[in-house]
């Protein structure tokens, strides 16, 4: 008889729960199956009723039919809850393709960006980053750079002067001079700044640019130490492959002298409209410390040597982000400036 | 400088190599060549023809046909050219060949033009006849070429034979970068012996032979020389030729001072200009017969003086210009340009020649002064040789009697400093190849310094340099030398042998850098701007006259008022920028830069000025004036700056609006300011929207920044909060108010955080209406409502004497 009730309620239940189709409806149907005035509960009521050797075992069918119904509950509200975030979810749905929100970052000048890598390959191999005064005496930009009074390359420079000892330095080179002044050797440096020429505004000149100088003194330093640390800066500067070439060349304050070129990052040397068919570029000057700069600055020429080199910071940038024109570097019109 | 290959051969007789080869190897030697040019590019199948007949063209009035001899045969070519005539020799391209040119001289085509038989105007032509433009050359150096026409060759040319081996163009001209240092090299002569070393070939001097030694008259019979001025004037040679006979040059030289795009005019002007090409020693010729007093005099001009050029035009000298005068008057300005008074004319019978050597820069400067740079001046401004003078006027005068342009008196009248002398240098082998790094054999380097004509002096291990090798001056110089010649590219590649220590960015550099990252993550860009700007840019910012700020650095010699300043204040080029963006309609830009301003510590200037590094920021767009401060803040939070700053509104910035600026104070200095660009200054730079503006004085923050940190542990404890709202008169400061809660708050007020502010309704005019987020917290212990209390009483009886009341 009890028997016959629990089959019947259990068969009533699965309905009941098959039919819910929300968690309410679900929930009607756990507390009119399992609540306390529900329908099981009512058969354990009735236990009463059955006879003493029979209680286990019909209690042990009600609590098979509870577990059956629960866990029958369990199953449907999963599946409700998970379909009900699933339509949420759905309704929820955005363009992805819409435009990205919040204010984006601002850019480093290309200047900057080659500067900054300069640095790191430099400071890597040890060389410290000095500055030295833009607006300088003669003596540092001139005298003490092996280039006295009358020399022609006083004019090639076309000099800005303040007055007859102070003038905005035309080269960074002059920083080499205050740092062997220091007298601490051994020396490792670049010392990267601003200099000025007089020369009009135009795609390829500007009256204000940026040099790099570096300058390493010590008692046993060779011309195949300078070839080398240049050649390495190269690579790492324009990528491994870059081959480098050093030709002879004057600089006052050098000697020998040389100006390095590297092969054309653009063709890798086999010459193109971008190195004017040269599958070369010339991007510095450099050449061992004259012995009569060193001496000028009271070094010993006898126990230390040196080399130097100076690279065009504008140079190397307008030729590494190929740029076409040098006005754009200082107009700054965000269009530009957010290219890097 | 230019010269022309064949006139290298001339002394390097062995010299073969391409024209690249020769290219390649003379820039790694250290004699820089730029580019080259084939003079014959572009000229096949030219060979000399001779006009036979001419005859009108049936159907054309200005065209004729003419029968032409090419050595083997005759054949026929129409052509349009105005000149010629029966029995001239011309310059003719055959079927298939190619010319440089078109006949206007225009710029000559990559692939030069071929020159195909064909039909003109029905009557059959088998190739053209050629102007000097279609040649690719031009009248400046064939000036006896017509305006318009073909280039007429003289009857002792022989028909079929090569025209271009004739013209001398079957050469190729290479042009040099010279380096200052490398006088000598201005010369053909320089440029030979450099090759000839370079590849390893014997270098020929021209045969000089001596001349006037059997002349009658002495040149000193004729002539006396006086330098007065010797600190501008080395060195005076005067030699005379008689009996001079004004003609054409030979061939040959004509070739010569072609290629080096230099117009043939007669002999007399063509040997001076010829031994200035070879020798790099610039001459001058006088006719004798204008000089008065027999005598040559150099001396400084007179302030004033005013003297007429052989170009006819009036100079102004001063007393510092050299000048060239007979006994009378001023005939030439020393090594620039002769006079009009005494220049070689079509009848001249008699001639000076003049080799000397001035003081260079003396040169420079007064050729710049006058306004006058000749070629000559622009080779006695390197400062000459001296000895070298002597060696050019006798080439002269051989060539004189060589082309039987006249007759040369004997020797000269010499008038000269003490001439310099060869320098003795060491030679320190080994030391050269410690110097460089290489392993060069002692013979090798002699053989370089052979080729180049430096002695070796075995007993007293000496190298002997030549004088004309001015730059050869020690031991550098010389491993340079050796260097050169063994070959830049062959020297080893290594890297220094000293470790490397230490290394890396000095703490400005380390903080400049955490201002750009904090302006980056912003939103602003970087920009670099011009140091140097006009004096007007103090009065687009509203600067009084009496500001400190207008006492600038100043440029005696600006490339225009507009860059005449060094900048005392950074915010021009700024917001010149802006302006650029917003008028190129840029939305929302945002710029800063890092730059230096530059504070004359006294002016005249006698010393270093102070160069201080400022940090600028400047936005239109999105934004105000707190997110500006925010950008501030941000950066002085992670430059280590934590003890609070402070806004004091009484900035007094004239360009800045009177109600939004304030200075920023930070450990009691003004170490920058902020604030909004007043309404003027955004007309003067023509900005349309509002411009918020940071500067911030880099070295104040500098001196103050750290990269310390250390962990204060975070609160067990949790913390109280209590909310204070108030009425508070509108010109009380927040920044007051806040300081006064930190100060009463002491120890245990953790934050005070204002979360409302508001004027306008409610709230009585005059008024705005505050709400601070008070927060205590304990680090030992949970807080009590007592403690609390205790600390809260002092706050409200401090809002109680600033005249505050709270809001019920």
């Amino acid at each position: 008889m009890i028997n016959e009730k629990l089959l019947e309620i259990r068969e009533e239940a699965r309905k009941r729960i098959e039919e819910s189709l929300d968690l309410e409806k679900l929930n009607a149907a756990r507390v009119d199956f399992l609540g306390k005035k529900g329908e099981l509960t009512q058969v354990l009521k009735g236990m009463k009723d059955v006879a003493a050797e029979d209680r286990p075992k019909v209690g042990q069918m009600v609590n098979e039919a509870r577990e059956e119904i629960e866990k029958a509950l369990e199953e449907a509200k999963r599946r409700l809850e998970s379909a009900a975030m699933e339509a949420a979810m759905a309704a929820e749905t955005i363009d992805v393709t819409l435009p990205a929100k919040g204010r984006l970052s601002g850019h480093r000048h290309p200047n900057q960006i080659a500067l900054e890598e300069m640095e790191r390959i430099f400071t890597g191999l040890g060389y410290e980053v000095v500055e030295g005064p833009e607006v300088e005496k003669d003596y540092y930009n001139f005298e003490a750079l092996n280039i006295p009074a009358d020399h022609p390359a006083k004019d090639e420079q076309d000099t800005f002067y303040i007055n007859g000892e102070m003038l905005l330095r035309t080269q960074t080179s002059g920083a080499q001079v205050h740092e062997m002044e220091k007298g601490r050797l051994p020396i490792r440096m670049i010392s990267p700044g601003r200099v000025y020429r007089s020369d009009e505004v135009d795609a390829t000149h500007s009256p204000c640019f940026h040099q790099v100088e570096g300058l390493l003194i010590d008692e046993k330093v060779t011309f195949s130490d300078l070839k080398g640390t240049l050649t390495q800066f190269a690579k790492e500067l324009f990528g491994e492959d870059t081959k480098v070439k050093f030709r002879p060349h004057h600089f006052p304050f050098t000697e020998p002298s040389a100006e390095m070129d590297v092969s054309c990052f653009k063709c890798g040397g086999k010459g193109c409209r971008f190195c004017k068919g040269e599958g070369w570029i010339e991007i510095l000057g450099c050449g061992m410390v004259h012995p009569h700069v060193l001496e000028m600055s009271g070094i010993d020429p006898l126990k230390y040597k040196g080399f130097a080199f100076g690279v065009g910071l504008e140079r190397i940038a307008l030729l590494k982000y190929e740029i076409d024109d040098m006005r754009l570097m200082y107009e700054n019109d965000v269009r530009f400036l957010s290219q890097f | 400088m230019n010269t022309s290959l064949n006139w290298i051969k001339a002394y390097v007789p062995d010299l073969e190599c391409s024209d690249q080869e020769f290219m390649d190897r003379m820039t790694m030697t250290g004699t820089k060549t730029e580019s080259f040019k084939r003079l014959d590019k572009n000229l096949d199948k030219i060979v000399v023809g001779e006009v036979k007949k001419i005859d009108r063209h049936p159907d054309a009035d200005k065209l004729i046909v003419c029968q032409v001899n090419i050595g083997d045969k005759d054949i026929q070519i129409v052509t349009g050219a105005p000149n010629v005539n029966e029995g001239d020799h011309v310059v003719v391209v055959l079927d298939g060949g190619k010319v440089a040119g078109g006949h206007d001289g225009g710029p000559l085509p990559e692939d030069g033009i071929e020159i195909k038989a064909g039909k003109l105007r029905g009557v059959e032509s088998f190739g053209m006849m050629c102007s000097i433009e279609e040649l690719g050359s031009s009248r400046d150096v064939f000036p006896d070429a017509p305006e318009d026409g073909l280039y007429i060759l003289p009857k002792d040319t022989v028909p079929g034979t090569d025209a271009i081996e004739y013209l001398g163009l079957h050469d190729t001209v290479f042009e040099y970068e010279i380096t200052s240092n490398r006088v000598d090299c201005y010369s053909v002569l320089g440029i030979a012996r450099e090759a000839a070393a370079s590849f390893n070939k014997d270098f020929h001097m021209p045969e000089v032979p001596v001349t006037g030694e059997d002349a009658a008259e002495s040149a000193s019979d004729r002539i006396s020389v006086e330098i007065i001025d010797r600190d501008l004037c080395t060195r005076y040679i005067g030699r005379v030729v008689t009996d001079v006979q004004i003609k054409e040059s030979p061939d040959w030289m004509k070739k010569r001072l072609r290629s080096a795009g230099i117009r043939p005019i007669n002999n007399l002007v063509d040997i001076t200009n010829y031994v200035m090409m070879e020798y790099g020693q610039p001459m001058h010729a006088f006719d004798l017969s204008t000089i008065a007093g027999n005598k040559i005099i150099v001396r400084r001009a007179k302030d004033g003086d005013v003297f007429t050029t052989l170009d006819g035009s009036e100079r102004k000298l001063d007393s510092e210009v050299l000048m060239i005068c007979d006994g009378e008057k001023e005939i030439g300005i020393g090594g620039i340009m002769g006079g009009e008074n005494s220049m070689i004319t079509e009848d001249v019978h008699e001639v000076l020649f003049e080799a000397a050597t001035f003081n260079g820069p003396n040169i420079r400067k007064s050729a710049k002064r006058i306004g006058l740079r000749t070629d000559a001046s622009g080779i006695f401004e390197k400062g000459l040789d001296a000895n070298n003078a002597m060696d050019a006027i006798n080439r002269a005068c051989a060539l004189v009697e060589e082309l039987g342009c006249g007759k040369v008196l004997k020797g000269a009248v010499d008038v000269h400093e003490p001439l310099p002398e060869k320098k003795h240098i060491p030679f320190e082998y080994e030391r050269i190849n410690e110097f460089l790094g290489t392993d060069i054999s002692r013979d090798d380097m002699l053989s370089y310094f052979k080729r180049l004509e430096i002695e070796y002096d075995e007993g007293k291990n000496e190298l002997i340099c030549p004088t004309f090798r001015q730059d050869l001056l020690g031991f550098a110089d010389i491993a340079e030398e050796a260097a050169r010649f063994y070959g830049y590219d062959k020297i080893p590649v290594t890297l220094p042998s000293s470790g490397a220590e230490g290394g890396g960015l000095p703490f400005k550099m380390m903080i400049e850098s955490v201002a750009r990252d904090v302006a980056e993550f912003a939103g602003f860009s970087q920009c670099m701007t011009y140091s140097m700007e006009s004096p007007k840019v103090f009065d687009k910012l509203l600067l009084p006259e009496d500001a400190p700020e207008r006492a600038a650095v100043k440029i005696s010699n600006p490339l225009g008022e507009d860059f005449s300043v060094m900048r005392t204040i950074i915010l021009n080029g700024l917001l010149t920028s802006l302006a650029v963006n917003y008028n190129r309609r840029n939305k929302d830009v945002r710029l800063y830069e890092l730059g230096n301003i530059y504070i004359p510590k006294s002016l005249p200037l006698t010393d270093y000025p102070d160069e201080r590094m400022q940090f600028a920021l400047a936005f239109y767009g999105e934004g105000d004036f707190f997110s500006m401060k925010g950008v501030v803040e941000e950066f002085f939070a992670k430059a280590g700056l934590k003890k609070g700053t402070v806004y004091d509104p009484n900035s007094g910035k004239t360009f800045l609006h009177p109600g939004r600026q304030a200075n920023i104070i930070y450990d009691g200095a003004v170490i920058g300011y902020i604030g909004e660009l007043h309404p003027m200054v955004r007309r003067n730079y023509e900005l349309g929207d509002r411009v918020y503006v940071a500067v911030i004085d880099m070295p104040e923050v500098v001196e103050r920044a750290t990269f310390d940190r250390k962990f204060k542990g975070i609160a067990k404890f949790p913390a109280v909060t209590r909310d204070l709202s108030m009425v508070v008169k509108k010109d009380i400061l927040a920044g007051d108010i806040e300081a006064m809660i930190k100060q009463r708050g002491g120890k245990l007020l953790e934050k005070a955080s204002l979360f409302d502010i508001y004027e306008g309704e409610q709230i009585k005019e005059g008024y705005k209406s505050m709400a601070y987020t008070l927060s205590f917290r304990d680090p030992e212990k949970t807080l009590s409502d007592e403690d609390i209390n205790a600390v809260m009483k002092k706050i409200l009886n401090g809002l109680d004497s600033m005249g505050i009341e709270l809001r019920s």
